[in-house]
């Protein structure tokens, strides 16, 4: 530990307090501004949750149905304040139900902190009842984790979590604790960590790559932007917005940095990716500049790397180096945090509209609108689209609402036709693609913007792998409100089923419970919906009701969502049926 | 792009956890550790990991950033062979009757520049350092009559070219 010690402000001024190392715990996350966790008790983590019933004045713990559902929660709330969420389990099946959650913070940057029981410490390595080795198994998918046996270590070792979790690149930290340094007593005195000896977490911008950069766009005839999370994560919105408009550049979103920019925004010009709009997708291999803002060039936005974006110079603006030139090799890697570069090269851009390159944008939209927007959002055929789902909930809600969405094809109709207008408002599991994780993270959302209106759109698969979270909704009166867009199917892998597999449908039909009557043993407000005529009164009701509210919408069994960028296939070999 | 040797040099703090971090980055791209070495470095406190690869320059280059991401690290570099002054160890136990009734044993000791550690009626420990290929051949030589032990150590390298880590360090610390 010696070498490990995290710079310390000068702390003369505080008075150590002799307490155990499970109230040291929570003395910890009342430092670190946390007021709300969400968790479930066992054995190996009883002495915490002890003093989290003295303490529950200052610190409220909502218990979760599974502990999965804690760490989805946790991300929701984090990804609608900025601020690290917290969730808090046992030991062995306690700590291992954690994992999805944690996966998908790591590969989405979610800043949470982690913290499970661990057996006593003289019983570790000896298989004893539910010991796992948590940090072991966490190892691959934290950017931190640790494991506290000595009740010494506590108050610098969860200093360090918050710190790490939340700066830089944000990221999932774990701290196991073992059950011996939660009953021992310790003299506690908390500071805050401000820097980790071998940890830079914001690498410095270099004048000159952003020179570069300038004089990249500045001679640019068709520049795009592609902005992901790292503008949101890094609060750079409002610098992100007057550099599009400066230098009159379309730009497109990834489907974590959804509401980044007003949709509305006239150079917003809609999304990149295997669903994603027509024009940023084939107008991706015809720019002469790309311009990649706090993005990492997933698969599913670039399709086939090696005909991806060839013609381009392509700028990357990055937080993570090891981001750099690991999925597309730049022309210009500019490091740092996005609120600082695009703020450092915004006074060297030139003035321009690119009138012209913006006009094949718009056309690709008519062409994308006429062939199937129209038909999503205003359909006329007997079935109910998800798509005017999406669309009564923007009128309803003004498109002022958090949308939280599940994984699958209502996921991708959400995010496609969600509408927004202030960022942190899409929150969606894009990287790992976690079924379950849209009604734990929509109740995390509520408690993190209780001033907002959160809605979840899930679909019936992913909403019964959490389906027990609607037990926190009842007994805290969360008011979120869940659509379930119901077409009986794992509408997405039937899609791909159909379209790649000939349509044998292996394992996707599913025979559904009553879902309006689950939502009723909850006591929460429900309703179904079966026909168009009954969707706007359905959904004002719903966006009205100050309670919980679920409303099942039976959409059309077989639909599919278009555009599609096949597997591997290049983003201009797009298809739009 | 072709698969060379890469010797990659990490310096880090000394953590319980890090050695599973860094394991798990080779791991999951299916890259064999060929050799891995953890010592002290130059700098007290500071452990140094060498570990040798045999992969294309931009696995190796990507691996060195995902390497360097980790918390723990302080800074991670590649090299290739030209670049670097590299030895391994090795030691041979064979049977002390050997040393007398086989006279081209002594012949191959010396020829080897290998030393003798240890004797005793049982038998004896030879130690050779030298490059990956000249502990091998010594191997093959001794094959033929016998070896009833024999360990190899990982490759341990230091750079033709400067690795300031000590500037690094200041610098993070004025950050």
């Amino acid at each position: 530990m010696e070498t490990l010690k995290a710079q310390k402000k000068d702390s003369k001024s505080q008075k150590a307090i002799r307490i155990t190392g499970a109230e040291a715990i929570i003395h910890c996350l009342l430092a670190e501004g946390v007021d709300l966790i969400y968790g479930y008790p066992g054995g190996a983590i009883m002495p915490v949750y002890d003093e989290l019933y003295k303490f529950q004045d200052k610190l409220t713990h909502i218990l979760t149905r599974h502990e999965q559902g804690a760490t989805h929660a946790a991300q929701g709330y984090a990804r609608v304040t900025g601020r690290v969420g917290v969730a808090m389990a046992t030991s062995g099946p306690g700590a291992t139900n954690l994992v999805t959650g944690i996966a998908d913070a790591q590969i989405d940057s979610t800043p949470m902190v982690c913290i499970t029981g661990q057996v006593t410490r003289s019983l570790l390595g000896s298989d004893a009842f539910q010991e796992t080795d948590i940090v072991g198994i966490s190892t691959p998918v934290t950017k931190w984790n640790y494991q506290i046996t000595k009740v010494e270590e506590i108050p610098e070792i969860m200093a360090k979590a918050f710190y790490i979790a939340k700066s830089g690149r944000p990221g999932p930290v774990l701290v196991d604790i073992t059950k011996n340094a939660q009953f021992d007593e310790l003299d506690f005195v908390y500071e805050k960590c401000t820097a980790v000896r071998s940890y830079k977490p914001v690498p410095k911008p270099k004048s000159s790559s952003i020179e570069k950069a300038a004089e990249l766009i500045n001679s640019a005839k068709k520049p795009f932007i592609v902005f992901g999370q790292g503008v949101i994560l890094g609060e750079a919105e409002a610098e992100l917005k007057a550099l599009v408009e400066k230098a009159g550049i379309p730009a497109a979103w990834t489907i974590l940095g959804l509401s980044a920019m007003d949709t509305d925004h006239p150079l917003n010009v809609g999304m990149v990716g295997m669903h994603g709009n027509y024009g940023p997708n084939m107008l991706t291999n015809e720019c002469d500049v790309l311009i990649a803002i706090g993005m990492r060039f997933d698969d599913r936005v670039t399709g086939d790397l090696n005909t991806y974006a060839k013609q381009a110079k392509i700028i990357h603006f990055e937080i993570d180096p090891a981001e750099v030139n690991k999925n597309v090799k730049v022309d210009v890697a500019v490091l740092g945090n996005a609120k600082e570069t695009l703020g450092q090269i915004l006074p060297m851009l030139d003035k321009k509209e690119h009138k012209e390159w913006r006009a094949e944008f718009d056309k690709m939209y008519q062409i994308e609108y006429d062939t199937l927007i129209n038909k999503d959002i205003y359909p006329t055929k007997e079935g109910l689209t998800m798509g005017e789902v999406i669309e009564q909930i923007n009128v309803a809600s003004d498109q002022k609402a958090v949308i939280v969405s599940d994984v699958g094809q209502h996921q991708m109709i959400a995010c496609r036709y969600a509408k927004f207008k202030q960022s942190k408002s899409n929150i969606t599991s894009g990287g790992l693609g976690t079924m379950g994780f849209g009604l734990p993270a929509a109740i995390g959302a509520k408690m993190g913007a209780m001033d907002r209106e959160v809605v979840a759109i899930i679909g019936d698969g992913g909403y019964q792998m959490t389906i027990q979270e609607l037990g926190v909704i009842f007994q805290h009166n969360v008011p979120v409100k869940i659509v379930v867009l119901n077409n009986d199917h794992l509408g997405m892998v039937r899609q791909w089923q159909e379209l790649f597999f000939d349509r044998r449908y292996a394992s996707t039909v599913m025979t559904n419970p009553d879902f309006v009557k689950i939502a009723e043993g909850y006591h929460i407000k429900s309703r179904r919906v079966t026909e168009r005529g009954d969707l706007q009164e359905a959904v004002e009701e719903m966006m009205a009701s100050k309670d919980p509210y679920f409303l099942e919408v039976k959409v059309e069994k077989e639909d599919n969502v278009f555009p599609m960028i096949p597997s591997g296939a290049s983003v201009s070999d797009i298809r739009l049926k | 792009m072709e698969k060379q040797w890469y010797t990659i040099s990490v310096y880090s703090e000394n953590h319980v956890g890090l050695l599973n971090r860094i394991s798990g980055i080779f791991l999951k791209r299916h890259i064999n550790i060929e050799s891995l070495n953890v010592s002290k470095s130059e700098i007290e406190g500071v452990s140094k990991f060498t570990i040798v690869v045999f992969t294309t320059e931009d696995w190796t280059r990507k691996i060195v950033g995902q390497i360097e991401k980790q918390i723990e690290v302080i800074k991670a570099y590649y090299h290739t062979d030209d670049e670097t002054i590299y030895q391994e160890s090795a030691l041979f136990k064979i049977a002390s009757h050997l040393l007398f009734d086989e006279r081209q044993i002594q012949n191959i000791i010396k020829e080897h520049n290998a030393q003798i550690v240890t004797v005793n009626r049982e038998f004896f420990a030879l130690a050779k350092t030298g490059r990956r290929h000249e502990i091998d051949e010594m191997h093959d030589a001794l094959l033929p009559y016998g070896i009833m032990q024999f360990v190899r150590s990982g490759r341990i390298t230091v750079t033709k070219a400067a690795m300031p880590i000590s500037e690094i360090l200041q610098e993070f610390q004025e950050n």
